[in-house]
């Protein structure tokens, strides 16, 4: 079966005036239709530059420099810049982090929506208000005729990402990219807004990447999870067999560092030291000067991703095999 | 909106109050308002009378507060070269001025806009490179040397076009303007490019740091992500951001447009204003001089006026806090 979503080899390079760095080490996942892939990992992992890659609007000065992105088959490099237009906020739509800086402050929300349904549909101002107002319904924002007028500064932080959540719905798209949608609101908010975009998804039937830290949200709301680290996946499965029997020593940590909510107010478990930056990647693994089961392959060898179960899962480490830990 | 206005005419009546002191005292210390009236063939017993009469052994505040008043009601003394009024001498120069000033605003808003987008979207090509080093030389040019230097090309070498005084006018009630005839219109150019030559880098450096800043702002890229076309997003979406902090500290810089125009005007015989302000000064027209700078000021306030109304209709934030 064809992939919705099939990312090959991906490897992304930032020109810097001091010399090339590869943010991402060619990943390869795929994602299907109505799927819902979490994308986690520590801050500076590669997890939003793999999401800007896929719609291929990575800050410059990044780019592609391997690999492919393939959408229902076509591989988006091929396409020119009209039609890579035409994929983006139509085919994949993307949600980002913060929704205080999302919305532009000088348009109404109007305007913001009307705009998105035109550049893709021929349509009418009208029937578009329409659309607009029927998907700011979706999302439960009251009274929308009277806030498709007003400005962003006059909505509060919550209401903003729905609105972001209905503007990315808009043209009904097959895939939506959530780059940490829920990280700059307050707990309770989150978790209706996750719960929201869960609905929506299932609903429609719409495949979604959900880049975020937190391993709790990717349990509730997806169905496989890719963990990044340093710019490579190094471990890959069902989301419930990572978050069950986790197998790289990184996922492990990342789980253990999950707050407990039985038990709150313990100390979070986590892993100590930090992640690399693009200028000292170490030699082999990159996890290797934190891992606690680490041997000497691994401060020489890359490890490759395997897979060592029946489960499907892959991951990334020469000190596990199907059998349990390398001692 | 109410409150804005209330706010807006207190800093007028303010700004207004320190230029009018400002003149007086100037008037006060250097004037001598007995030779603007009988000259300077009378007795020093017949001067000291008139003084009296004029109350001008009267206490400064007293004289002060005379000054305004007869400001409210539109008499800022007597030109005492012209013989005349200083208000009615003034009103008579200022549309030369201000025809000149104005187009020198369109010269800079139309061309400072285009190159100012051009360059933030372009950043590292050669015309950006070139516009960059041309404008940061240009800065630093002063404007007589600019005006020369087009004079000896577009009117000495090349013939093109005529190098001092406006032409030929028409009369609409009372307003000399030089739009309306082709003599005038051509009048027109060189003074024009001249003044707006003092601005025209600055304009362009301002628009496209501006704008080089909103284009790295999430909700530009959130733009893309919605697949708008380049030009909606560089036009509306960046360029409307773009134009709040240039329209505050563009505002300000056309009101000190008009001092400049005593440079320009000079050079090029320009019959306005500032032409008259120099004259003033070699001939110690105090009165003159007071009237001057009171209505320069004032229309400098009427500028700052119009540039915040402006701005406030492009940034909704303003209008909000004006309902309340
Ligand atoms: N414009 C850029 N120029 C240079 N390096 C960049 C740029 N953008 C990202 N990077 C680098 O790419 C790496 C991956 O960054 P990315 O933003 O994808 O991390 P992330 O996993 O999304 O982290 P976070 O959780 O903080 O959002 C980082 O090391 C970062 O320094
Ligand atoms: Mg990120």
């Amino acid at each position: 079966m064809q992939h919705l979503l099939d990312v090959k080899d991906l490897e992304v390079t930032f020109a810097l005036r001091t010399g090339s760095l590869i943010a991402i080490h060619g990943v390869n996942f795929t994602v299907d239709k109505g799927e819902r892939v979490g994308l986690v990992g520590e801050s500076g992992a590669g997890k939003s530059v793999t999401g800007f890659a896929i719609i291929n609007l990575i800050s410059k000065p990044g780019y592609i420099s391997n690999g492919s992105v393939l959408f229902n088959g076509r591989d988006l490099a091929s396409l020119s810049d009209e039609e890579m237009r035409h994929i983006r906020g139509n085919r994949i739509s993307m949600i980002f982090q913060d929704p205080m800086m999302t919305l532009n402050p000088v348009l109404t929300i109007g305007t913001q929506m009307i705009e998105t349904l035109q550049a893709h549909l021929k349509i009418s101002k009208t029937d578009a208000a329409d659309i607009a107002l029927e998907k700011l319904h979706k999302v439960h924002i009251p009274s929308p005729e009277k806030r498709l007028r007003q400005y962003p500064h006059e909505f509060s932080g919550g209401m903003r990402q729905r609105i972001v959540v209905a503007i990315a719905l808009l043209v009904d798209p097959s895939l939506i990219i959530a780059d940490e949608p829920t990280t700059a609101l307050d707990v309770t908010i989150q978790a209706e807004i996750m719960d929201l975009l869960r609905e929506l998804c299932e609903s429609e039937d719409t495949g979604l990447i959900l880049i975020t830290h937190d391993l709790g949200v990717v349990a509730q709301i997806t169905e496989k999870v890719v963990v990044m680290y340093s710019g490579n996946i190094v471990e890959m499965g069902t989301t419930t067999e990572i978050i069950e029997n986790p197998r790289h020593p990184y996922t492990k940590g990342l789980i253990q560092a999950i707050p407990d909510k039985r038990n709150p107010g313990e100390r979070l478990n986590q892993i100590p030291g930090v992640m690399p930056t693009l200028m000292d990647i170490p030699p082999g693994c990159s996890f290797h000067p934190r891992c606690t089961i680490k041997g000497e392959i691994c401060t020489r060898e890359i490890p490759k991703l395997k897979e060592i179960d029946s489960t499907g899962k892959i991951v990334a480490c020469h000190m596990v095999s199907a059998e349990g830990e390398v001692q | 909106m109410f409150a804005f206005a209330v706010r807006r005419i207190t800093q007028a009546i303010v700004v207004m109050l320190v230029i009018s002191l400002i003149g007086f005292a100037i008037k006060h210390e250097i004037g001598d308002p007995v030779r603007d009236i009988v000259g300077v063939s009378v007795s020093v017993a017949e001067r000291e009378a008139l003084r009296d009469k004029l109350g001008l052994n009267d206490p400064f505040i007293m004289q002060y507060a005379r000054f305004v008043k007869d400001a409210l009601h539109g008499d800022l003394g007597h030109s005492f070269f012209f013989k005349k009024p200083a208000l009615d001498v003034i009103t008579a120069k200022a549309p030369a001025t201000l025809e000149l000033v104005f187009v020198s605003s369109l010269i800079i808003i139309f061309v400072s806009i285009p190159i100012g987008i051009y360059t933030a979207i372009n950043p590292k090509n050669w015309f950006s490179r070139l516009t960059m080093g041309v404008s940061i030389v240009g800065v630093s040019i002063p404007v007589f040397l600019t005006a020369i230097i087009l004079i000896y090309i577009f009117a000495v070498e090349l013939h093109w076009l005529p190098s001092y005084g406006r032409g030929q006018t028409i009369n609409i009630y009372g307003w000399e303007s030089g739009f309306f005839t082709l003599d005038g219109l051509k009048h027109l150019i060189l003074p024009s490019i001249a003044l707006s030559s003092i601005m025209l880098p600055l304009f362009i450096r301002l628009i496209r740091s501006e704008m080089m800043e909103v284009l790295e702002t999430e909700y530009v890229k959130f733009a893309w992500a919605k697949g708008l076309s380049k030009y909606r997003i560089w036009l509306l979406h960046a360029f409307k951001n773009t134009l709040l902090p240039v329209i505050t500290v563009g505002g300000v810089q056309l009101g000190i447009l008009i001092a400049f125009t005593i440079l320009t005007e000079t050079v090029f015989q320009w019959q306005g204003m500032g032409f008259m302000f120099l004259e003033a000064v070699e001939r110690s027209d105090t009165a003159l001089l007071v009237a001057y700078l009171i209505v320069v000021g004032a229309l400098f306030v009427v500028v700052n006026t119009i540039v915040d109304i402006i701005y406030g209709l492009v940034n909704p934030t303003v209008r909000i806090t004006g309902r309340k």
